[in-house]
């Protein structure tokens, strides 16, 4: 069993007890530590400015040419806080209690309640850093109600909320960066762990410009490193995104709890070919007015696809409302999973839209007639032109058409409650780790963790595990630093070296459809046990037959597209472990087997109410399962319905 | 701690020095243009060539008009140091560059439309106001009745003046000053020099478009209340009936002899 | 292949910031009109690398026009012909079969190319750097409606900080001036409360910053403006030259 050191006592006394009986690092030796952080969305930004503040140094890494171009960036809802300025019955508890139901009872009470606490600092910081949030006439703070939750706490800039947090991280990392106290690489990625005696002290990086692989030492390390969607090739990540730092440090000795556990989002533009590179979201506030629809026969569906007919051709009778059919109460705005699984069924069942068969439409015909259409345009202008834009088609006078798509991963690296991995020293933060959306996330809460993680938590964390371990600077010429950057180096070379007929594109388009085809929205045992087989094929065909041109000494996308999606294939291995072992539906993940008559989401509080977090054993070698028990003290499990 | 750099080494600083000095270049056209309006006179150039002897002696007035001087070597130095600094900023430019798209000509070509100003002021100053200072220019005398107001000029031949004089004499006026206007009907005989002219003025006209709302812009003088009213009168006043009514001058004395 | 369009492409192909670059010529076959500009890239280099040539290498990331990775000088214009588009955003049906696209790397001292089409614009994080902050640590600050900004100044805030920093506007003036993306900083922070206390240091060490990378200055052409991807306004731009000058003629703050 794992010990998540979560501290004993009332849960909303934990963390101010906590924080006091941490280590403190004396003020005059903070600045005879270096910590390295790596990625800088909001998580790292805000980590890496609030730690050199505190007068550590710290070493900043992102892949980017920017840290301002961290995926966070896209976020465009908004960010919870239990703030209550709505007078609307919010409460730090409410938060807590929603975000813990909301990720189906698979998370950690303890963390999602600090999570809830320090929530409404987050905004009061973002503020006093320039933060142009969305306010009222009267020059207070606007809130929104957000992805169907009871009262108004998202916080939000129009649609850009991501942006403008990550603007505001980065711009205190950047004052900490013309201060001297971060040292700033852009355009490196990591591509290694390095560990002295099991502890975490430093890292390898890939200059992506000139291809210099370097070491760099560290008393601890931060992953902030964002999720794995691109496992599935396609999803709402940036082309960029990537596990590698997390998997190096997975195989170093971190474990990596609930891979399984996959945000697929309802709502984003359908793919049209296989040229498709990317998938982008459309908020989900469209559901709030948009009704989702599909033709109610196969054949209807047919002709629709076919051109035989028109949309305008199909009468109202002839069209299945399914979400408000199946779930009267909630309707069209049931939470993602929900919306998504049903999303695909239909689609399966052949009444899918589009020229490719795979979408539903969104249609804002109703609306449109009751508001007027510039009350819509007002409500959701940004979001249509956006559309109008990528698909060329007017949903002004036309329905959206829309499919889910891989969006967030709640899984990630374990962390216990000081956001430690299970290598001392070695943090990760936000989205990197698993620990506050348990098997599903709530929206408007992926902003809030990782701006908690970095400016709230991590601060106080790292200083009691530095405090133990004494000022004495890393010994840079330690073996260990130059056999793993050989180690390093020898695979760049071994990718480059290899010359057959795929390319790394080729293999990726390929692991995404196995991905998404057997561990995607709905997952069973058999489709799990082939794609385990067909990965490891997948695996082997790799290594036998892409190609990597060019040399390491230079900008080389090829190879760090490579070096990505060889460690993509080791994880999705895992992934489909994962799913495979996890015998119930919770959350993001859904298992065939495990629902209810109704076709819902069924949990298997006895047998699955953990966390499965997987030790690496060696290549070639089954990966091996911890378990860390989840209690639920104060919250009551029940079985989510939304009828 | 470290002192900011000093304010006209900073590239705004350059560009508020081209601010200044093109504003105040702009009211001088103004008074330029009121000033000339006089050979429209039909007086044989007698308020005009009145008027070129107070604008060239008045003291205050000749102080501004070394100002100005000042201001078109500034205006025009700044300008080639930014435009030199500027081409810096580009070492490899695009095989492809469509700036039409996306900015107005003349707003890419304040230079070029600068050059031919430039061109056009060390003409006309050669033509008119290099010969009224160094003697070039004979002098006329007027005799104007007092009572009933008519004029009659009489040419004068050197010996038969010592400079500008004004005076009554029993119920005569006598003026004698120096004829510029019979300078500046004879210069617009030349086609090509009208021409040249009607260009230039084309040119002020571009030039003054961009040029007079820019400087606002630089300046920082942007209000949403007012910046519609400087538009106007940057497109208007300078772009249109200043260079029309400087235009209208060599066009006239071309045309109406 | 998934579209019936044909292209010729005239890419800059550069090996590094050290050997010189030239155009070289690519046939772009079976384009789909809804392929994104980069989507078609993809193609081209999926091609490339399956005859083992080097693909062509461009900046890019979040792919939904927000990041502000891509750049692309497409014929003749940055980001290429569509208004307040990023080139991830544009696509193909924007061109027509059988045309020929020239596509350039942003074009600037300040902004070096490191391979084929990716130049380094860390002179924008250097002036950011500079001063494009407000002096808080993380902690200790007060409640988030202790100061109400009207919603008027809250929203022209917003407007200003939303420029993405792809560095468009630096593309696309004659002069590679960096004015408005410095101007849309020092507006953001010059309008809201919160950045008054540095109001003028900042102005000034942001300029210094920009001067200092070795871009051109403004001649208020509107070029930045016409083809920023984010609509930021040449209004920021008087705004910064009136914190500037106001700094620099009747304050004595000193630069941080």
């Amino acid at each position: 069993m794992l010990d998540s050191k979560v501290p004993a006592g009332p849960l909303a006394e934990k963390w101010s007890r906590h924080k006091f009986n941490l280590k403190l690092v004396n003020p005059a030796n903070k600045r005879k530590y270096t910590i390295i952080v790596v990625g800088t969305g909001l998580a790292g930004s805000s980590a890496a400015a609030s730690l050199a503040e505190l007068g550590y140094n710290v070493k900043a890494f992102c892949y980017q040419d920017s840290p301002r171009r961290a995926h966070s960036i896209a976020a465009q809802g908004g960010i919870n806080a239990a703030k209550n300025y709505q007078n609307d019955g919010d409460s730090v508890y409410r938060l807590f209690y929603d975000t813990v139901k909301g990720g189906d009872y698979r998370s950690r009470e303890a963390n999602v309640h600090r999570l809830a606490e320090v929530s409404v600092n987050i905004i009061d910081q973002c503020v006093a850093q320039g933060v142009p949030f969305a306010r009222e006439y009267g020059g207070l703070l606007d809130n929104r109600s957000f992805g169907g939750a009871q009262v108004s706490r998202t916080f939000y800039a129009r649609g850009q909320t991501g942006q403008q947090l990550l603007l505001g991280a980065y711009s205190a990392l950047n004052r900490q960066i013309h201060k001297g106290t971060v040292k700033m690489y852009n355009r490196h990625e990591m591509l290694d762990l390095v560990t002295i005696d099991g502890h975490a002290r430093g890292i390898v990086t890939r200059d992506m410009i000139t291809g210099e692989i370097e070491s760099h030492e560290g008393h601890a390390v931060l992953l902030c490193t964002g999720g794995y969607g691109n496992v599935f090739f396609l999803s709402t990540n940036a082309m960029g995104c990537n596990v590698t730092a997390a998997w190096r440090a997975h195989k170093r000795g971190a474990f990596f709890a609930n891979p399984c556990y996959t945000q697929i989002h309802p709502t984003c533009i359908p793919v049209t070919g296989d040229h498709q590179s990317k998938l982008t979201l459309m908020s989900e506030s469209l559901r709030n007015d948009g009704r989702v629809w599909v033709p109610k026969t196969v054949e209807l569906a047919q002709k629709l696809r076919k051109g035989e007919i028109k949309i305008a051709d199909i009468k109202e009778e002839d069209r299945d409302y399914y979400l408000e059919r199946k779930y009267p109460s909630f309707g069209n705005l049931v939470p993602r999973d929900v919306a998504s699984r049903n999303a695909k069924e239909v689609v399966d069942e052949g009444r899918g839209v589009g020229a490719s068969g795979i979408a539903v439409f969104l249609d804002f015909e109703d609306a449109i007639k009751r508001l007027g259409e510039d009350a819509v345009r007002a409500k959701y202008g940004n979001l249509f032109d956006m559309y109008h834009q990528i698909t060329d088609e007017n949903p002004y006078k036309q329905p959206m058409r829309i499919y889910p798509a891989v969006h967030y991963t709640m899984g990630g690296v374990w962390v216990d409650y000081n956001l430690m991995t299970t290598v001392p020293g070695l943090y990760a933060l936000g989205e990197c780790n698993f620990s506050d959306h348990g098997a599903n996330r709530l929206g408007a809460s992926a902003l809030m963790q990782g701006l908690a993680d970095g400016y709230f938590v991590i601060p106080y964390t790292v200083g009691d595990y530095l405090a133990g371990i004494g000022f004495d600077p890393v010994d840079k010429n330690h073996p260990n630093f130059e056999k793993t950057r050989k180690e390093v180096e020898e695979r760049v070379h071994h990718l480059l070296s290899l010359k057959g007929n795929k390319t790394v594109d080729d293999i990726h388009k390929k692991l995404g459809h196995i991905m998404w085809e057997y561990c995607g929205m709905a997952r069973n045992e058999a489709g799990l046990t082939k794609a385990k087989e067909l990965i490891r094929e997948l695996r082997q065909e790799f290594w036998d037959d892409v190609t990597v041109l060019g040399e390491n000494e230079e900008m080389n996308q090829s190879l760090e597209k490579a070096g990505r999606v060889a460690d993509f294939l080791e994880l999705a291995e895992l992934m489909v472990e994962d799913a495979l072992h996890r015998r119930e539906s919770c959350g993001g993940h859904f298992r065939e087997e495990s629902q209810t008559d109704e076709g819902e989401a069924k949990r298997d509080d006895e047998n699955f109410s953990y966390v499965a977090a997987w030790e690496y054993k060696g290549d070639g070698q089954a990966e091996v399962l911890h378990k860390e028990a989840l209690e639920f003290e104060y919250v009551k499990l029940t079985q989510r319905s939304y009828k | 701690m470290n002192k900011s750099k000093p304010l006209l080494s900073s590239t705004l600083g350059k560009k508020l020095i081209m601010s200044l000095t093109g504003l105040f270049l702009c009211t001088f056209l103004i008074v330029h243009l009121i000033g000339n309006l006089q050979l429209f006179y039909n007086d044989q150039g007698k308020a005009f060539n009145d008027y070129a002897h107070f604008m060239t002696h008045f003291t205050p007035i000749k102080v501004v008009s070394y100002l100005l001087y000042t201001s078109i070597v500034i205006h025009a130095v700044y300008a080639l140091v930014i435009t030199i600094h500027n081409k810096k900023a580009r070492p490899i430019g695009y095989a492809v560059y469509r700036g039409s798209a996306n900015s107005a000509w003349n707003s890419r070509n304040m230079g070029l439309l600068g050059t031919v100003l430039l061109v056009f002021i060390v003409t006309h100053m050669s033509n008119f106001w290099w010969k009224y200072h160094n003697d070039a220019v004979p002098y006329i005398e007027y005799r104007t009745n007092l009572a009933t107001h008519e004029t009659t000029a009489t040419e004068l031949i050197a010996g038969e003046y010592t400079g500008y004089v004004k005076y009554v004499d029993n119920d005569f006026e006598i003026l004698k000053a120096k004829d510029l206007y019979k300078q500046v009907q004879f210069a617009f005989q030349n086609w090509i020099l009208v021409a040249f002219y009607v260009i230039a003025m084309g040119a002020l006209s571009f030039h003054l478009i961009h040029g007079f709302k820019s400087a606002f812009q630089t300046l920082g003088w942007d209000h949403k209340k007012y910046a519609p009213i400087i538009r106007f009168i940057g497109i208007w006043l300078f772009g249109v009936v200043i260079p029309i009514g400087f235009a209208a001058m060599p066009l006239y004395f071309y045309f109406s002899n | 292949m998934s579209g019936n369009m044909n292209l010729t492409l005239k890419v800059w192909r550069q090996k590094n910031n050290k050997t010189r670059g030239k155009f070289v010529t690519y046939n772009a076959n079976g384009i789909s009109p809804d392929m994104s500009f980069l989507e078609m890239l993809d193609v081209v280099n999926e091609d490339l690398v399956r005859k083992g040539e080097d693909p062509i290498h461009f900046d890019h990331d979040c792919r939904e026009g927000i990041c502000g990775m891509c750049s692309l000088h497409i014929n003749g214009r940055p980001h290429g012909p569509n208004q307040l588009t990023t080139t991830c955003q544009l696509h193909m049906r924007s061109f027509h079969d059988g045309q020929t696209i020239v596509i350039e790397p942003w074009r600037a001292a300040a902004f070096p190319v490191i391979k084929d089409l990716a130049v380094d614009r860390t002179a924008f994080d250097r002036i950011q750097q500079a001063g494009g902050y407000v002096n808080v640590n993380t902690g200790g600050v007060p409640d988030a409606n202790s100061i109400p900004i009207p919603k008027a100044v809250s929203d022209e805030a917003f407007e200003s900080a939303t420029c993405i920093g792809c560095g468009a506007c630096v593309a696309a003036c004659k002069n590679s001036s960096a004015m408005l993306f410095v101007s849309a900083k020092v507006s953001q922070y010059a309008l809201l409360p919160q950045g008054q206390t540095e109001r003028y240091s900042r102005a000034q060490a942001m300029v210094n910053q920009m001067d200092a990378e070795g871009f051109g200055s403004c001649t208020n052409t509107g070029a930045c403006e016409a083809e920023c991807p984010v609509g930021i306004k040449l209004t920021n731009i008087a705004r910064l030259n009136r914190e500037y000058f106001t700094a620099k003629l009747f304050k004595e703050e000193e630069v941080h």
